[in-house]
């Protein structure tokens, strides 16, 4: 039988605030530990929570960005559970009544562009982190916690079970990031856990509209290995469905470094938290009139940008994809465009050598001034240097940050056209290469070449090699 | 008379008239609970090193002649669920027998600030579930009226304190009750203030929907004093209200000309003390010489109170107590690995009645029976609340008993959980409603024990509360009821 997956996603994201989402102490990552905790976040008996209306902002902007209905009351709850990382031994998280509910993000895939719907966005607190001297906090010898994380604010995004495979789920992260990102409200790095997901997936047969017995599968540290891991984890099961097996309802745990899902836990009925409502805060009520104001603060998202840089620079789709994967390379392009005509090259440059360099000298675009990158195309379009020079140019100038057209002049880089400067040369390679002019002269055209290249060697690739062709033509 | 025996407002005028030092006053209730206390056994911990500095430094600011605040120089009993910084906070319980909280209670603070001395911390049951202090986990408190009997609870030891004169006034909680029951087992004034009146930031929580902390005190201008003193707005309690603080010692002797008051009959059932019943009618007819209109009134769901509030003071205190799992602070043990651990601080850490409270309240939490228990609760207690509603929108007040019967013995119930859960069913709906009640005394009964009445209005409508229990209390002399003759022991 042929199956289908089916699978759902739950992404948390840290929002980028500076402090916590319940008490004043700093968000900063990397601090020693246990250095920006207070009574609060602590959980010290007779605390109470204290909601960051910048948590609050960044997560219903972030609702917006996704499309949701950002409600205008929205109760936290309380979510109990003994862990040692949960300093009051329960999360204060929303549970019948989230911040928002439906939503969607469309996802572009060769065949085509395909809406996953959400089933919800929330804001809760993140717990604290432990580091084990051993595997596990059962089997250590000890365990150290640190409380610098506990009540970083949370927004926990659900979707809807409708992703059918591994590359879905990594393109819709990586859409999400992306659109998380233009927002402003996180910096999504999965690898400093400010994105996390963990993932459901049950097979069906293909066409059916039932749901099959689901695996829960965690620790996804990146993009690669939420594709890897749910792609095997589909094929796990189909493996057994067709050996006539049953799924069984269980934790996966991804193991990265052997590529394999590996059970954790079955699962007898699901995990009572306990919920009810938070009494120690009232409802969350957001006016209609601060839900809109936000909706003008976001910015242009992905989407709709990927759209105009192609409408209105004629961008191929993955020029307009490249380029729009950040804010701040599309502003980059938008800017350089603006006195630079020629959108293609420009776009050309932008997504090829020039996010190549940033790489090679580990900046960031915002570090890069527009103006540059065209002062150097337009001086390789009025053939004042050629390409490669061009190139090299980009690469000391994403370096340090230069005018290309000082460097120009400071090294001498210029094209060598003139007949004084150029004659000299073609006389010495024509004396030096005697066989060669020989050649020419007896009617074989590509001895010419030959001679024009000595002469670019000699000039580093700065002679105008048009201007060669003319005096050797003279010459010979 | 000595010192001690004087109401607070008595010890603010001749302070404020310099007539005596704050040093003085504070030395008095010193040395008195010198001599009461080893029968009494009000406090867990006594500050006497505290309270005498605050007290020095007030007799300076004084004679500086800075600007203070009435109640600065008299002394305060802070009950021992409430934190205060740099001295132990105990909640009567093992597992937090060293617990030194970083800082003050919002409430602590304001009388610190005041320049109220802070004699000590007061013994209550454990986390404050319970009705008779004997639920402590250190010794039971003793009624100064009688030795043999309990003084109330959860604010046992606080009601104990002034009651015995160790101190002329205290700070209680009440979450269902635990202001109002021991106030009335002691002859005081105690008063829960509406939800939200006063600040939370720093109560060990028992309910966080249900907790409010209150002034048990001497006389009606007393706990007016100290509720002016610890109520408004606090940026720490979001649950705190901003509702602009009233003149409360203005409206004590405003009087009840033309105040609309229902008399809840149906609920002095047959059962309670006839005496009790007798006080309360009394105190309607004093009510409607003066001027008051008084009428009987039904609210059709405050019976089922108690087991709503036992629903969900569990449900709540459940949760609320998760965090004492022996890492951070209090009690720690070590075990072959962290289930163990928590099992062993709590086990041990946490006395029988708590422990009852955080199995009930897990129960009903469960998905399985959340719909059927908790939600239904809530239901119920929005019903309660309506009631209320109703009530306030023909009346100015509401006027009932405090309790069905006197204090009683020590260990009289201990046995019998759901009978003292039951003793408080006149107490437990307002809180649910989340509306402001005043215990008050009126008079001693047969046996020589106070007994109180209660009167409840609109949330934030203390005022009248003060208006009707003040004029009650000059109905009954003016004076504030003492154990007489002081018992023996005493």
């Amino acid at each position: 039988m042929e199956y289908e997956a089916v699978i759902g996603l739950e992404i948390h994201v840290e929002l980028q605030t500076d402090s916590k989402i319940f008490c004043g102490c700093s968000t900063a990552f990397g601090a020693e530990p246990n250095t920006n905790c207070c009574p609060g976040c602590l959980g010290l008996p007779g605390t109470l929570p204290l909601l960051n209306r910048r948590a609050v902002e960044y997560g219903v902007l972030a609702a917006l960005a996704l499309n949701c209905q950002v409600q205008e009351k929205s109760i936290f709850a309380r979510k109990n559970y003994f862990y040692p990382d949960l300093p009051k031994a329960y999360q204060i998280s929303q549970d019948d009544y989230p911040l928002a509910r439906g939503g969607y993000l469309e996802i572009d895939l060769p065949e085509g562009s395909r809406r996953i719907n959400l089933q919800r966005a929330h804001l809760e607190e993140e717990a604290g982190k432990l580091v084990h001297a051993g595997d596990s906090i059962m089997s250590a010898a000890y365990s150290l916690v640190d409380y610098n994380r506990a009540g970083v604010p949370l927004l926990e995004i659900v979707t809807e079970p409708e992703i059918t495979s591994g590359r879905e789920a990594r393109l819709f992260l990586e859409e999400l990031r992306r659109l998380l990102r233009y927002t402003g409200v996180s910096d999504v790095k999965m690898e400093e856990g400010s994105l996390r997901c963990d993932a459901n997936l049950s097979l069906r047969p293909a066409g059916s509209s039932e749901l099959g017995t689901r695996t829960e599968v965690k620790n996804l540290n990146s993009f690669r290995a939420v594709e890897q891991a749910l792609n095997y984890e589909a094929e796990r099961q189909a493996r057994i469905l067709a050996g006539g097996g049953e799924v069984i309802q269980a934790t996966c745990h991804w193991d990265d470094s052997c590529k394999a899902t590996v059970v954790m836990r079955m699962k007898e009925g699901a995990a009572d938290y306990r919920y009810f409502p938070e009494p120690d805060l009232p409802p969350l009520l957001l006016e209609r009139s601060y839900i809109e104001a936000l909706k003008e603060k976001l910015p242009e998202l992905p989407r709709q940008k990927r759209q105009r840089l192609r409408e209105r620079y004629g961008l191929d789709d993955e020029e307009a994809a490249i380029i729009a994967d950040t804010r701040e390379m599309a502003d980059f392009f938008e800017c350089a465009a603006e006195s630079y005509q020629d959108h293609r090259n420009l776009a050309n440059w932008v997504q090829g050598d020039l996010i190549y360099q940033l790489r090679e000298a580990g900046k960031e675009i915002e570090q890069i001034s527009p103006a540059l990158l065209v002062e150097l195309l337009e001086m390789l379009d009025r053939g004042e240097i050629n390409r490669p020079v061009a190139k090299e140019l980009l690469e000391e100038m994403v370096k340090s940050g230069a005018s290309p057209r000082r460097l120009v002049k400071k090294r001498g880089l210029g094209k060598i056209s003139g007949t004084e400067e150029l004659a000299p040369l073609v006389e010495q390679v024509i004396t030096e290469n005697p066989e060669a002019a020989e050649n020419y002269r007896r009617g074989k055209k590509k001895a010419l070449a030959f001679l024009v290249g000595k002469v670019m060697a000699l000039t580093r690739g700065r002679a105008d090699p048009q201007e060669l062709n003319r005096l050797f033509k003279e010459k010979l | 008379m000595k010192l001690y025996e004087m109401t607070a407002l008595e010890l603010s005028r001749l302070l404020g008239k310099k007539e005596v030092s704050a040093v003085e006053v504070t030395q008095s209730f010193l040395e008195r609970t010198g001599s009461v206390e080893p029968q009494v056994q009000a406090y867990i911990t006594q500050t006497p090193e505290i309270a005498l500095a605050a007290a020095e430094m007030v007799d300076k600011q004084r004679a500086r002649g800075e600007a203070l605040s009435p109640l600065a120089g008299v002394p305060l009993a802070v009950k021992d669920n409430i934190c205060t910084g740099g001295v132990r906070t105990t909640c009567a319980s093992r597992f937090m027998e060293e617990y030194i909280p970083p800082t003050d209670a919002t409430v602590v603070m304001k009388a610190r600030r005041a320049g109220m001395p802070l004699l000590g911390k007061t013994n209550l049951d454990e986390f404050a579930m319970g009705s008779s202090t004997e639920n402590s986990a250190f010794f039971p408190t003793r009624n100064p009226w009688d030795l043999q009997r309990v003084p109330g609870g959860s604010s046992g030891g606080s009601a104990a304190a002034v009651a015995a004169g160790m101190a002329p006034l205290a700070l209680g909680t009440d979450t269902g009750g635990s202001v109002r029951q021991p106030a009335a087992f002691c002859g005081l004034v105690g008063l829960r203030p509406t939800y939200g009146r006063v600040s939370r930031a720093g109560l060990v929580p028992l309910a966080s929907s249900l907790d409010q902390a209150g002034p048990l005190a001497l006389t009606t201008a007393d706990a007016a004093l100290l509720l002016s003193l610890i109520a408004g707005e606090d940026r720490l309690d979001p649950t705190s209200s901003a509702a602009p603080v009233d003149d409360y010692t203005g409206a004590l002797s405003q009087g009840v000309r033309g105040l609309k008051v229902g008399l809840l009959a149906e609920h002095l059932p047959p059962e309670f003390d006839s005496e009790i019943i007798a006080a309360v009618r009394r105190a309607a007819a004093a009510l409607e010489k003066n001027g008051a209109i008084v009428e009987e009134h039904a609210m059709p769901h405050i019976s089922s109170s108690l087991e709503v509030y036992y629903l969900l003071c569990a449900a709540e205190a459940s949760s609320n107590l998760g965090r004492f799992d022996g890492l951070r602070y209090g009690r720690s043990e070590s075990a072959e690995n962290v289930t163990a651990m928590y099992s062993r601080a709590r086990g041990e850490g946490f006395g029988p009645e708590v422990k009852r409270r955080i199995l009930l309240g897990t129960a009903v939490l469960r998905e399985s029976r959340y719909e059927r228990y908790f939600l239904q609760a809530q239901r119920v207690r929005a019903l309660i609340r309506r009631d209320f509603e109703d009530a306030f929108s023909r009346f100015d007040l509401l006027l009932g008993a405090v309790t069905p019967s006197t204090a009683f013995k020590l260990g009289e119930k201990i046995e019998d959980p759901l009978a003292i859960y039951r003793g408080d069913i006149c107490i437990l709906p307002g809180p649910l409603a989340g509306v402001p009640s005043i215990a008050l005394p009126a008079g001693t009964v047969s046996g020589g024990l106070p007994v109180g009445v209660q009167l409840t209005a609109a949330p934030f409508n203390e005022r009248v509360l003060f208006r009707a229990a003040h004029l009650l209390e000059q109905e009954r002399g003016g004076r504030p009821l003492r154990p007489q003759p002081a018992p023996p022991a005493l």
